[in-house]
Parts: C-alpha cells; sequence; structure tokens
C-alpha cells in the first residue's frame, strides 16, 4: 500500500508547504508512489488516517499547541519542515527581552483577541522523528527524505558547516568583504545558496553539532575576529539558538571574547 | 430552503487559514462572516530596532507565495526612508524578478487552486490521471516562472540578492538567452490555458464596486513595480507617500486581520481584476488580444472573474519579460556597489503583487535601525469587499433555488477567486506605534 501523506500548516509563511508544490519535475512522480490525503492548502478532502505528516510552522498559539499534539496522534511518522518547524525561525524575534512589548505594540489593548503563546519549535512540543531544516527548506532534501521512507533507509543531515559547501562551490569569502557571515557554524546542505547570491549565511538551518560548533567558534576567536556577543545575536534570526541561551562552551585556555 | 446554516472550517486550496460562516432566517442573512483564524506573527513589532537593510529580508518570510512582492515593496519602502535611488539596471532586474512572480502565483492559483472547482474535483491530483496534459501544462509553466525568479533573486521562495540599494548576484548572458527561448515556447501552453478557460462556465455576480490599484506615471506602462495610487472611482493620481489619505484600517473582532476601506467606499477591491478595470489599455497587445478571446472588458463587475485578469495578466508578464531580456542583453549587465542612503526618515514602497496592491511604510532612525514598520497587505484590504460580494451573492442564490452543498461550493469559490494569502493578511494587526 502506498504511505498516506499529510502536509500541515501551523504559524508560518506557509512557504515550505508551497516548496512541495514547486518540485515540479517530481510532483507526477511523488503522487504515483504516495497517497496525498491531507493537504489544506492545495486540496479540498481531508483525512486523518496519515502515515507521514509535514509540518511547517512554528507551534506559536494555543491552537498550534492543540494542532501539533492532534497531528502527532495521528501519524506513525512526524517531519518537521522549515526554520519555523525545526527552530522556532523568524517568529522567535518577538521574544526580544529587550523589547518586551510585542503584543501591546501590535494589539494594544484587544491582546486578548487573539491569543499567543511562545514561538517554539515542534520538538518543543511533541516528538519530532525527522528534520528538514532552513529558510525555507531545500527541496532536494525533502526528495532525499521521501526516498529514504520508501525504502526504509535512515536519512541524514550533513554534519559539516556552510563553510565547507561554499569553499567547494569556489565562492569569495565574504569575511574578505567585511561581512559577518554565518557559514562556520551553521549546517550544509543548502549548497551555500545565499553566499553564492552575494548575501551572508544566516543559520537558518541551525547549528552544526558537538566537535564542528566547537571548532566553528574556535575560528570566530581567532581567525574572523568577531565578539561572540554579536555572532550569538545574529544567530537568533531564524532561532538558531534561543535568547539568553549559550549555543557552545568557550574555548578552554585563552578562549571567550 | 429558508433557513440555512452554513460553516466551513479551514477553507482549501487557499493560502492560509479562514472560515467562512452564514446564517439564514427565513430567507433573510442574519449572520454572515469570513472569519480569519491564522496565527498573528508581529512581523512590524519585532522590525523594530533591526538595521534597515534587513528588512526586505525579514519580510519576505511573510508569504511564501508572494515572497518577491514582499521584497519589492520592502526595498522600496527603505530606500524611500533612507534617500537611496537604485540603479536602472537594478530596476530591470527587479521588474523581471516580479514578473516572474506573478506568472508562478497566478499559474498556482488558477490550476492548483481554482480549475479543480470548475472540473468538479477536490485538487489537482485527481487530474494528474484525467487531464495528465493539463497538469503537466500547468507544472510546465510554474518551473518557468520559478526558474525567471531564481536566475534573478537565486530561488523563488525568499529570494536573497535582491537587496536594498542594489542586487547582489547577476544573471548570465547565457542564462538570459535560454530564458528568453523558454518564455516564447510558453506561448503555446498560454493559448491552451486560454482555451481552456474559455469553455469555464464563471459563476455569474454583478457587483460595482470601487477598485484599487496603481498607475504609471510618466511611461505607459502597466504599472505592477511603481506607480501612483487610483481607483475606478476616483482616478486622480496619489503618491504612495500619502496613501494614508486613500486607505483607512480598521480592526474587528473576527478577523485576526484588519479591514479596509477608502474615503469613497465602506468596501473596496485590490488585485488582478482591479488592475485590469484601470489599467487594461496599457497591457501588452498579446494580452489584450487574450482579453478579448476571455470575453473580459473593462469595467468588468464580477469578482470570479479575478481569475481571467489573472490570466490575461499571466501573458503580459511573460510577453512584457520577453521585451525586458531583450533589453537588459542589449544592454549588458555589469557588477554595481549597492546604493547606499543619503539620509534616515520615513518612506513608502508600493507595490502591484500577485494578490494587489501592497504597502510597505518604514521609519529609520539616525543609527539606521528600524524604528517603526506599517504593512498594508492586499488580502487584507479585500477581506471586507469579499464580505460585501457574500452579501450580495447569498439572495441571488435562495432566489435560484440551489441546495446548501452547491451554496456552500459558490462561497467557497467566490473567497478562492480572490486568490486571498491569509498568512500575509493577518500579520498586520492594529498596527499603531505606541512609543
Amino acid at each position: 500500500m502506498k504511505p498516506r501523506i499529510a502536509v500541515f500548516s501551523l504559524t508560518s509563511c506557509e512557504g515550505c508547504s508551497l516548496a512541495i508544490l514547486e518540485l515540479e519535475d517530481q510532483l507526477l512522480e511523488i503522487l504515483g508512489a504516495v497517497d496525498i490525503v491531507n493537504f489544506r492548502e492545495g486540496m479540498t478532502e481531508r483525512s486523518w488516517d496519515i502515515d507521514v505528516a509535514f509540518v511547517d510552522g512554528a507551534v506559536s498559539t494555543p491552537h498550534d499547541e492543540e494542532e501539533i499534539r492532534r497531528i502527532r496522534e495521528r501519524c506513525r511518522t512526524l517531519v518537521a519542515i522549515g526554520a519555523c518547524a525545526c527552530l522556532g525561525g523568524v517568529n522567535t524575534l518577538k521574544h526580544d527581552p529587550a523589547r518586551p512589548d510585542y503584543r501591546r505594540v501590535v494589539y494594544g489593548d484587544r491582546a486578548d483577541w487573539f491569543p499567543t503563546t511562545r514561538a517554539r519549535p515542534l520538538s518543543a512540543v511533541v516528538k519530532v522523528d525527522a528534520e528538514l531544516p532552513g529558510c525555507p527548506m531545500v527541496k532536494e532534501e525533502f526528495l532525499e527524505l521521501v526516498r529514504c521512507l520508501l525504502n526504509g533507509r535512515e536519512f541524514r543531515l550533513p554534519p559539516n558547516p556552510v563553510c565547507t559547501e561554499c569553499k567547494k562551490l569556489g565562492n569569495p569569502c565574504l569575511y574578505e568583504r567585511g561581512e559577518i557571515c554565518l557559514g562556520p557554524l551553521t549546517r550544509a546542505g543548502c549548497r551555500a545558496i545565499c553566499p553564492s547570491f552575494g548575501s551572508v549565511c544566516e543559520a537558518c538551518r541551525g547549528l552544526v553539532d558537538g566537535e564542528a560548533l566547537r571548532a566553528g567558534r574556535e575560528a570566530f576567536n581567532t581567525q574572523y575576529v568577531v565578539p561572540w556577543e554579536e555572532v550569538v545575536a545574529r544567530l537568533r534570526l531564524y532561532g538558531a539558538v534561543s535568547e539568553n541561551a549559550e549555543p557552545v562552551a568557550a574555548p578552554a585556555a585563552g578562549g571567550g571574547s | 430552503m429558508k433557513n440555512v446554516k452554513i460553516d466551513v472550517k479551514q477553507i482549501t486550496r487557499v493560502e492560509g487559514h479562514g472560515n467562512i460562516s452564514v446564517r439564514i432566517r427565513d430567507g433573510a442573512i442574519t449572520h454572515l462572516e469570513l472569519a480569519i483564524v491564522e496565527s498573528p506573527r508581529f512581523f512590524e513589532a519585532f522590525l523594530r530596532g533591526r538595521p534597515y537593510h534587513e528588512a526586505p529580508h525579514i519580510t519576505c518570510r511573510i508569504c511564501g507565495i508572494c515572497s518577491v512582492g514582499h521584497t519589492t515593496a520592502s526595498v522600496r519602502g527603505i530606500e524611500a526612508a533612507c534617500g537611496i535611488t537604485p540603479s536602472e539596471q537594478t530596476i530591470l532586474l527587479r521588474k523581471l524578478a516580479l514578473f516572474g512572480e506573478h506568472i508562478q502565483s497566478h499559474v498556482l492559483h488558477l490550476y492548483f487552486l481554482a480549475v479543480p472547482d470548475f472540473l468538479g474535483v477536490g485538487s489537482v491530483i485527481p487530474l494528474a490521471r484525467t487531464h495528465p496534459d493539463v497538469v503537466q501544462r500547468a507544472l510546465r509553466m510554474k518551473k518557468l516562472a520559478n526558474d525567471l525568479c531564481a536566475m534573478v533573486g537565486g530561488r523563488h521562495i525568499h529570494p536573497i540578492s535582491l537587496q536594498v540599494g542594489g542586487c547582489t548576484h547577476l544573471p548570465r548572458e547565457a542564462e538570459m538567452r535560454e530564458m528568453k527561448e523558454r518564455l516564447a515556447d510558453a506561448r503555446g501552453d498560454l493559448d491552451e490555458t486560454i482555451r481552456l478557460f474559455r469553455e469555464l462556465t464563471f459563476p455569474q455576480l454583478d457587483r460595482p464596486t470601487e477598485y484599487v490599484s496603481l498607475r504609471s506615471n510618466g511611461v505607459a506602462e502597466y504599472a505592477l513595480y511603481e506607480g501612483d495610487i487610483v481607483s475606478t472611482l476616483d482616478p486622480r493620481p496619489t503618491s504612495p507617500q500619502q496613501y494614508r489619505t486613500r486607505v483607512r484600517e480598521e480592526v474587528v473582532r473576527h478577523s485576526a486581520a484588519k479591514h479596509c476601506s477608502s474615503p469613497n467606499s465602506s468596501a473596496y477591491a485590490v488585485g488582478a481584476l482591479a488592475r485590469f478595470n484601470n489599467n487594461a489599455a496599457m497591457l501588452h497587445p498579446a494580452a489584450q488580444t487574450a482579453a478579448r478571446q476571455l470575453g473580459l472588458t473593462a469595467p468588468c463587475h464580477n469578482p470570479f472573474h479575478n481569475n481571467t485578469a489573472q490570466l490575461v495578466e499571466t501573458v503580459h508578464a511573460v510577453e512584457a519579460s520577453i521585451e525586458l531580456l531583450d533589453e537588459l542583453l542589449a544592454r549588458g549587465l555589469a557588477p554595481e556597489p549597492l546604493a547606499r542612503p543619503t539620509h534616515f526618515g520615513t518612506g513608502v514602497g508600493a507595490a502591484e503583487v500577485p494578490r494587489g496592491l501592497l504597502f510597505h511604510e518604514y521609519t529609520v532612525n539616525d543609527e539606521g535601525d528600524i524604528e517603526a514598520a506599517n504593512l498594508i497587505i492586499p488580502t487584507g484590504q479585500n477581506l471586507a469587499n469579499i464580505e460585501e460580494d457574500m452579501r450580495a451573492l447569498v439572495p441571488q442564490l435562495l432566489a435560484t433555488g440551489v441546495d446548501k452543498e452547491s451554496m456552500t461550493l459558490h462561497l467557497e469559490m467566490l473567497v478562492r477567486a480572490y486568490d486571498p494569502c491569509i498568512s500575509c493578511a493577518t500579520h498586520f494587526l492594529n498596527v499603531r506605534w505606541e512609543d
């Protein structure tokens, strides 16, 4: 039997759901291999008998929280797609400790008309089986994940930072232009698309793990000479680190800035 | 059918979350709402304190479908606030990306979201089996449009190189030549699409309203990237910097998106049909021919023909892109540094994005940080007008004696005809800076 696929959106731009519809070369093949049973943005029929649910968006309202719990109960495999679902995304910018008045600024005295909570990744509320990070998610990674699910293979994100992909492409390093790029800390898999089109990496895919992260931090200290607080502030754009969190311990002996 | 209760929870095949609820007692409407239940996202609040050049990068994340449109209005708003004049090359490239988004968005709406209603299916998926040629044509046109956006901006969803002051990446000559050929090849698909739409029967509704759009000043161009605000009730041009004299906003409880009115009307329409009604004479000749073939003439007061106007605009965008590519190829592209701010203050960027007129207003302080932002979204401007249309459509349907199922479908089709982008519309609620 073909796996039953659903696509849901919580608080987001729905760009990652849209990215599925932008797989023009593969869409008909995908439709042959799976049954899409619930996808509000694209179809009227709605079933809750689901094998794999793809969810974009952050959990940012009481309704989002109910919805993600319901989705979790009704599906076997839950895949978070995009920066909002994996990290909280730009929605987390509302938590700026220096500007706690965001609700009043937008709603004035009517804040209670439209309830909202902290913006969180799906994994903060329910168990998530796989994550496809990025703002938007990378379509090729989505295809690879679908292939893995169909063939029972394990899906893995690349462990290396964006810098390695960027260098392979022969892009001039943006530090030579005096810009602050987060490529040394950010998980690869996007083919360094932002530096390739003249923009710095903004860490929409989240941080690399363990040793690679420590090496990246060391590079900021010794090679790029950017104050760590500045780096951490920039890592907040898509929620790669949450406010007040320390993403990685300072390097030992003489490290820190 | 004297007493009717219609509740559509989460209207499908639209971007974002909206509900329709209608109550009819003894043949009269006692309650009618298009409720917007999308989550608010606070973009205008968290733009505060961010450096000016981040605005387009952050605001394009309001919406995946209209990402290039938000980027366009945002760079223009920031440039107006910071006294930045972009180069001619930059303007041409921005226009090209915006054409790409109009094609992408209109094709997505027409084929994936609207056509299933007319062919009696719930989505495009069954059409892949019954009408494979139609689906393949739709995918071909959509891919072409995505590739056009990606050639200029790096990708369609959340473009990278369209920045304040200029473009950080230039398409190569060979890419532009290939793109031009592919656009020319798309004419066959456009003809087929026109043939398909000529056969569809659109529901009838004739309700004149005020149609608001930009109109080019100076050049005779179908205004998308820039222009002055005009309307069918007040054709005198107003600079976007004075948009508050033409657009009034109001918070209503059942909608997480504000409703809009104008000094002339309690509700007005923006979008493809509004642009067509104001500027049909400035369409590319091929698009004017398409309009004639489709039987669309200005002024048209049937909101269901917003679909038709989108198709006419798709023809325009393809032809205008080809001409723009000719111009870019003739002049050649050269790397340019980003134009820098000459001062900081308040400015407005207005652009015609697929769903209608979009405003981004910013105030930038002396440090170059954003102090205030006000963003007015096409779907927000259409919400009150959609409700007015629903109020006109319901009695008409009751008089013809349709059943509840058919009435529900008609109401959903009406909402869909506006191609609402609810994610966009809800991110901007009651935004008055209190500082």
